[in-house]
This record gives structure tokens, sequence and C-alpha cells, in this order.
């Protein structure tokens, strides 16, 4: 691509972007910089109390180094993290930072020279000294492109964005014509990080020749599969990327007004998105005549209220309607008539993020990434049994076993791998047979799952495939707006079905019921919620229907999960008999000792079966066990 | 008496904050936000107020206030327990913490406390994953909750109530 035209907009981005570059060195020249990942996943293991830490010690000692909030770093197992910038080391990560650890960061690292090589989690550069996190198993198959940012520069200060090269996209973008930055993103191959994988530049095309004005441009941020967290984690750690992607789309279709649709239980990301969006526009950025050029754009913040129905495209533009979240037939697609009636382009967060790279090096870098149907990188929520849990980025192409076990370092204690579930509830669960598969839109979908948004929860043997199914139905139909007969009834029925089988009921003919309604199901429902609503449970009967016929025919759950089929006993020979862990500890009081013979019992009336016990027996005892079908008890 | 004094604060207090947005229907979930972070509930007088001010049938207001989760017809406790239900936090135990809580508070989810001190309601997925099993106390996500730390939370707050009771004496 070739820029050409108006000067003034790359001289006028020239001086915001030196005063960005000047504020940018003024802190490195500090004593030290701090940066604590404060995104929510780092405030839920208490960011803010380091944080608060940091800063009481800094003053105690008199220093003065800034001490910086920053998003989330990916290595989500490693919360709070903690990254120190010192002139003469390279910037180190710290792991699992807690208040006593700051204070003595403070004292030992900053104001002496010692790294307290004990705590750190990587260097993230190359040092002869530190490890590096370029040396982790993970290093090697991860690519980072849209989450290069995270965790590295301040969410809330514009400045930090621009200076490690935000905007200068958008000032590319503005002396191209609209049409040659459609055709660079056609050529990128790009699809939709959404889940259903369409190709952008067709829809950036449609949306572009359609009549009809104003044009809307909506970044979809309504991420509301459960397990799913990288929209949120992008935004809180990086917003100006996706707000830059925005404005690029709306300058390539012809819009003028953009709406970001968050989700109402996101309140971090919705803060962070409302102040970067109120910075980009006191530098012109956004709003009028953007940076002296001919186009303006604004972009209003929309926070969604809790439907998941909402992330489909035609019920998302009901809910900014102001009306019930409930989708409407397509064709026409919103890219024809969306907002009012009117032109909307509907892009996922990720995809938009993706924009402003395409801009910059174009689209041959980007289709050098991936593979040639999936080009470009596919970021996914690691979550659930697997060790090194967090946010990554990797090649389209990647095998799921890579992920799993080489950037996730596998199951925690070693056990057996049994599923991978991806997709959330439009999803399935894949077994270990699966696990070479390259992960691509179109190679998830052949195995019966799908890409989805990227949430990726790893199971082992003590996760029942039946009950999953059943979660996730019941997820499904509790969100199902009830437009659509089969969608509404059928997964109700559906529904009904798996709770009898997690309580050993129901019959095997039940299963092919099953798999008709599941079909019906999906040839009867308008919208993406009710077509894929039956994807968990038929994958899981495909790879997993062994479980399924012991729950209906042992009352037996495998994995010793569902509660109805499980009872929680104490084997006399094994109490330790002085030893009152398991008493103390259980919440109901069900545990009593026997009254001559000192060893513990457990009230089965009166037990919950919460586990609380199972987890307070001392291991070298060991002597709780659980039990299916609960008839194993011996009287 | 007290019933009509309520009604009439309700009414007075949704009047002064509608009179910040516009007339537009499109405006409708936004004001029900406001209107809720307000009072902490949308109560029915607040609701025809809404439908009043945009010019739309007061079945309108209801219907979209019933069929998001975020909004509340009762009024909440003055702690707010969410236990999250997603995937994760699902396979990790998030069901029995629930079990915990409603033992504990003695209330269902969609409940508040009758001394208005707690109220109980389950969330989709806050995005803490790998935390699980999560429980939002406050608007804080706490990480592991598993019954003996649903204990510990309650505990502290039981402590944080004589604590404040002394004071006032």
């Amino acid at each position: 691509m070739k820029a050409t035209g108006l000067p003034s907009v790359a001289s006028t981005f020239q001086k915001i972007k030196s005063q960005a570059e000047v504020r940018w060195q003024e802190l490195q020249q500090a004593r030290a910089v701090i940066m604590v990942g404060a995104a929510t996943c780092g405030r839920a293991a208490g960011a803010l109390e380091v944080l608060r830490a940091f800063k009481n010690e800094l003053k105690k000692q008199n220093l003065d180094c800034p001490v910086i909030e920053v998003g989330c770093m990916g290595h989500c197992y490693a919360e709070p993290i903690a990254i120190i910038a010192k002139p003469g080391h390279p910037p180190i990560a710290y792991q699992q930072v807690n208040p006593v650890i700051a204070q003595r960061l403070v004292r030992e690292f900053i104001l002496g020279d010692d790294p307290c090589l004990e705590s750190v989690l990587g260097a993230l550069e190359a040092s002869d000294l530190v490890p590096s996190l370029a040396d982790f198993p993970r290093a090697k198959f991860e690519q980072k492109v849209i989450l290069k940012n995270c965790g590295h520069i301040d969410p809330e200060d514009i400045d930090h964005y621009i200076a490690s090269g935000g905007y200068s996209a958008l000032v590319k973008a503005l002396q191209l014509k609209p049409g040659e930055i459609i055709n660079e993103v056609k050529k990128s191959g790009l699809r939709g990080r959404g889940g259903a994988g369409f190709a952008t530049g067709e829809k950036w095309t449609v949306c572009r020749d359609a009549p009809g004005r104003p044009k809307y441009v909506i970044c979809n941020a309504d991420e509301g599969d459960p397990g799913a967290f990288m929209d949120r984690s992008i935004l809180e750690s990086d917003p100006h990327s996706v707000i830059e992607g925005i404005i690029i789309a709306g300058y390539a279709v012809g819009a003028r007004h953009g709406y970001i649709y968050v989700r109402a239980e996101y309140p971090l990301a919705v803060h962070r998105a409302r102040l970067a969006l109120s910075q980009a526009k006191k530098l012109n950025l956004l709003g009028k005549n953007i940076l002296g050029s001919d186009f303006s754009f604004d972009i209003k913040l929309f926070q969604g209220s809790g439907a998941f129905v909402c992330g489909e495209e035609s019920a998302l533009i009901a809910s900014l309607e102001g009306k019930a979240g409930t989708p409407n037939h397509r064709p026409p697609y919103p890219a024809v008539s969306g907002l009012e009636g009117k032109p909307t382009l509907i892009n996922n967060v990720k995809t938009l993020a993706f924009i402003r790279h395409i801009v910059d090096k174009g689209a041959k870098w980007f289709t050098g990434i991936g593979t040639k149907n999936s080009p470009g990188t596919a970021v996914f929520a690691l979550a659930g049994k697997v060790v090194n849990t967090g946010l990554i980025e990797v090649p389209m192409g990647t095998t799921l076993r890579q992920v799993i076990f080489d950037v996730g370092s596998g199951i925690p204690g070693g056990k057996p791998f049994k599923a991978v579930q991806i997709g959330g509830p439009s999803g399935g669960c894949l077994p270990e047979s699966a696990l070479d598969l390259p992960i691509d839109f179109d190679s998830l979908t052949e195995a019966g799952a799908m890409m989805g948004s990227g949430g990726m929860i790893v199971l082992d043997e003590d996760d029942c495939m039946v009950e999953i199914a059943r979660y996730f139905l019941e997820f499904t139909q509790r969100e199902s707006c009830g437009k659509c007969t089969f969608c509404r009834l059928g997964t109700k029925q559906m529904l009904e079905m798996l709770a009898e089988f997690t309580h050993g009921k129901g019959e095997i003919k039940d299963l092919d019921t099953l798999t008709e309604l599941a079909e019906d199901i999906k040839a009867g429902s308008l919208c993406g919620l009710g077509r894929t609503a039956p994807n968990p449970v038929l994958t899981n009967l495909r790879y997993f229907r062994d479980e399924y016929e012991a729950h209906i025919k042992e009352g037996r759950c495998p994995a010793l999960m569902c509660q109805e089929l499980i009872a929680f006993y104490i084997i006399p020979d094994k109490c330790e008999l002085t030893c009152d862990a398991c008493v103390g500890t259980c919440t109901v009081e069900a545990i009593y000792s026997h009254p001559k013979k000192r060893y513990k019992i457990i009230d089965q009336e009166k037990c919950v079966k919460c586990g609380t016990c199972l987890t307070a027996c001392p291991p070298q005892y060991n002597a709780i066990v659980k039990l299916s079908p609960p008839s194993e008890v011996p009287k | 008496m007290a019933k009509a004094k309520e009604k009439t604060r309700i009414k007075e207090q949704t009047r002064r904050l509608l009179n910040r947005f516009g007339r537009k229907r499109s405006n409708l979930i936004p004001t029900l936000q406001k209107v809720q972070e307000e009072l902490g509930y949308l109560p029915r007088e607040a609701m025809l107020e809404v439908a009043q001010f945009l010019n739309i049938p007061d079945i309108d207001v209801y219907g979209v206030v019933t069929f998001y989760n975020q909004f509340r017809l009762n009024p909440p406790g003055r702690h707010s327990i969410r236990v999250c239900l997603g995937t994760a936090c699902h396979m990790k135990g998030g069901y029995i913490t629930l079990d915990a809580w409603r033992r504990r508070l003695k209330i269902d989810q969609g409940q508040t406390t009758a001394d208005r001190e707690f109220d109980l309601d389950t969330v989709a997925c806050v995005g803490c994953c790998v935390m699980a099993p999560v429980t939002v106390v406050d608007d804080k996500p706490e990480g592991q909750v598993e019954p003996t730390k649903v204990d510990g939370i309650l505990l502290s707050f039981e402590q944080e109530r004589k604590k404040r009771g002394k004071k006032k004496q």
C-alpha cells in the first residue's frame, strides 16, 4: 500500500507522537518503574493490595518511582504479577507478589541491587542473570500480535499506546482511499474472531456498498460465553487498539458513528474503554475532522444488561434500540439493514484489534501467519484443569496438544487428560484422539466443536461429561430468548433428560430421542444460540457415549462428580483415629467418631457432598473416598 | 403510611434522574441502569415513571426489565454475593459453593435476607476463570471460594458488624 495525499494528517499526528515519546522517555529515566498487572483477574488475586504496598513502601523509603497499573500479561496462574524495570537490569516480571514481597522488592531491588531471584517469573529481555520469559516452553509456540501490548503499557494513558506505535495505522489509513483499506483487509483473509469466522473483508464491502445513511460500526464486546475472557482482557489492557480498529473500520465503510457494546459484568473494561475514548477525543483522534482530515467519527459506549443472546448481532442491535434483545430473521444482514434500519458493521473486539496491524504491516505479513484458510493468530483463554492457566495467542494451525501440553504445561497432578471444551455453549468437548488437530475455523467445526470466541476449558478424569453437557444446556436454556419454539421448548426438554441421567434415571432409548431433538433444534432456530445449543450434547454423545450408559444403566458416575450418584466414605482402617481434621472442617457437622473404636463416620443423611473433608484429610492417611453408586458404602 | 412515603420518595428520586436523559426510546436501557444504580433495584413506581417519561407502554419497560438478567425487582442487601457459574467455576465446584451460600444465608438465589444484610445471586461468568470457583462479594471477585471460605467471608462481615455496633455505642 502506498500512502498518498494529505500531509497535514501526518504532521498533526507527528506532534502528538513526539509528545508521547518524550513522556515515555521521561518514564524510563526514573530510578525504577513498577508495573502491577491490575486487570480483573489480577485484582481478584490481590493486585490492588500489592499496588498499595508498593506505594507505601516507596513513600517510606522516600523514593520517587512511578507505580503503574497495567493490564493482563496472560500468565494468569502467576497473578498477581509485578514488572520492575530498573536501568542496568532487564525488566523483570515477579510472580505471586504479595504485600510482603512488594516491600522486599522495594528495599532489596530498588533501594539495593538484589533482584530477589526467588520471586522471579522471568525477565522480559534476554539476560545472563535472570531466566527469560522467551526461554519458557510456551514462548516457542506463542506469537503475540493483538496481545503484544497487554500488560506492558498503561491502559489508562493514551501516550503509552501512542509511544508504542499506536494510532499510526489510523494516520496511514486516513491517507488511503477507503477501497484500498478494504482491499487490504480482504487480501489478508482475516476472518471474524467472534466465533463464526465470516470473512471480514466481505462484510466490510457489503456494508460500504449498501445504500442508506448514516452507517454505523459496532464493536461487539458482549463476551457472554462462560469460560471466555479474551475480549475483557484486551479492553482492560489495551483499549486503544480496539478503538483504533473501530475508527479505521468506520472510515473504510463510510460510517460516522460507532458503538462499543460491552457486557455489564465487565465494569473495569467499561471504565477503561470509556476513559480511552475521552483521551482519544481530546487529541482529536476521534470526533470532528480527525487530525485535520475531512473524516469525522464518534464512538459511544453502551453497557449491555446481562443477556447472553445479545452477543448475536441482530439481538445486539435490538438491545441498542432499547428493546428486549431478541434476534431477527437474517437476511437482510445488519451490514445492509442494521441499527435503525441503516447499514451497520458489527465486528468482534479481536477482529477490530487486528485491523491496525493489517493496515500497518500489510496483508502479506498477515497471511504469513497461520494456515491458508485461517490466517493470523488465535487468542484463547486457557482455564480448567491445566497447570499454566492464562491468556494465550498462537498462530492458527497450532495443535490442541501443543496448546494444552506445551503452552499450558499439561494437567495438574499428572492426571490423565480427558477432554477439552472449546467454544463454550456453542462448541463441544473433544477427546484425546482429537488432540493432534490443528486449530482453525474449519477443522474444529468438522470435529464437532467450534472456534467460538476462544474459551478453552481443559477437563480431566474428575469431570463428568454428562454433567458438563447438562451444564451447558442449562445455560442455553436459561438464556434462550424464547422467540423460536424449538429453542424455547426443545432445550428445556433436552435439559430435563440430561438432568435425569445425572440422577441415574432415564433409559437408553432416551439417547436417540436426545439426538433427534438436537437435530430439530438446530434446524428450527433463527439465531446462533439455538442453532448451536445442542452442540455440546452431540459431540459429547459422539465421543463419550459410554459415560452416558454408565449413568443410565448402573446409576454410576465414572468421574465421581454427579452429586446424586456419589457418597463420601471414611475407610475405618485408614482413619488415624486421633486426628479430627475432617470433623472440624465439615461445614454441616455430619462427621462423628465411632463411640468405641474412635474412627470417624460420615452421617450420609446430613452430608451435603461438598468435598471439604476430602481435602482436609491429611495425605498420609488419605482415608476419605468418593464412591459411586452410593450403595457401595458399606452398611 | 411508611409505604406511601417510600413510594413518593422513589417517584421523586426517579424523576430527578430522568431529567438527565433524552426522551428517546433507545435511552431506555441506560436510563434503567442509572435508576437501578441509584435505587439499588427497579421498584414498580420507578418503572412507571420511566414509561411515562419515554412515552412508551408500561409493559415495554417491564418486558425489558425482566428480559435482562442485570435488572432486579427486589431491594438489594447491604452486601451482594454473586456466585460465578461459568464453565471453569462450575467444573471446579461453583455449584457446591452456591449450596454453601444458600445454606448459610438461608435464602435462595435471587433473594435477599430478611434483615436486608445479604442478597444472593449467580452470574454467568465474570471472566476470572483461572481463580475458579469465584464469588463476587460487593464488586470484588474472590478466588477459590470453597465452603470453608464462605464461612470465612461471613465471619469477617460479622466482625465488621460487631465493630460498627461498638462504635455506635
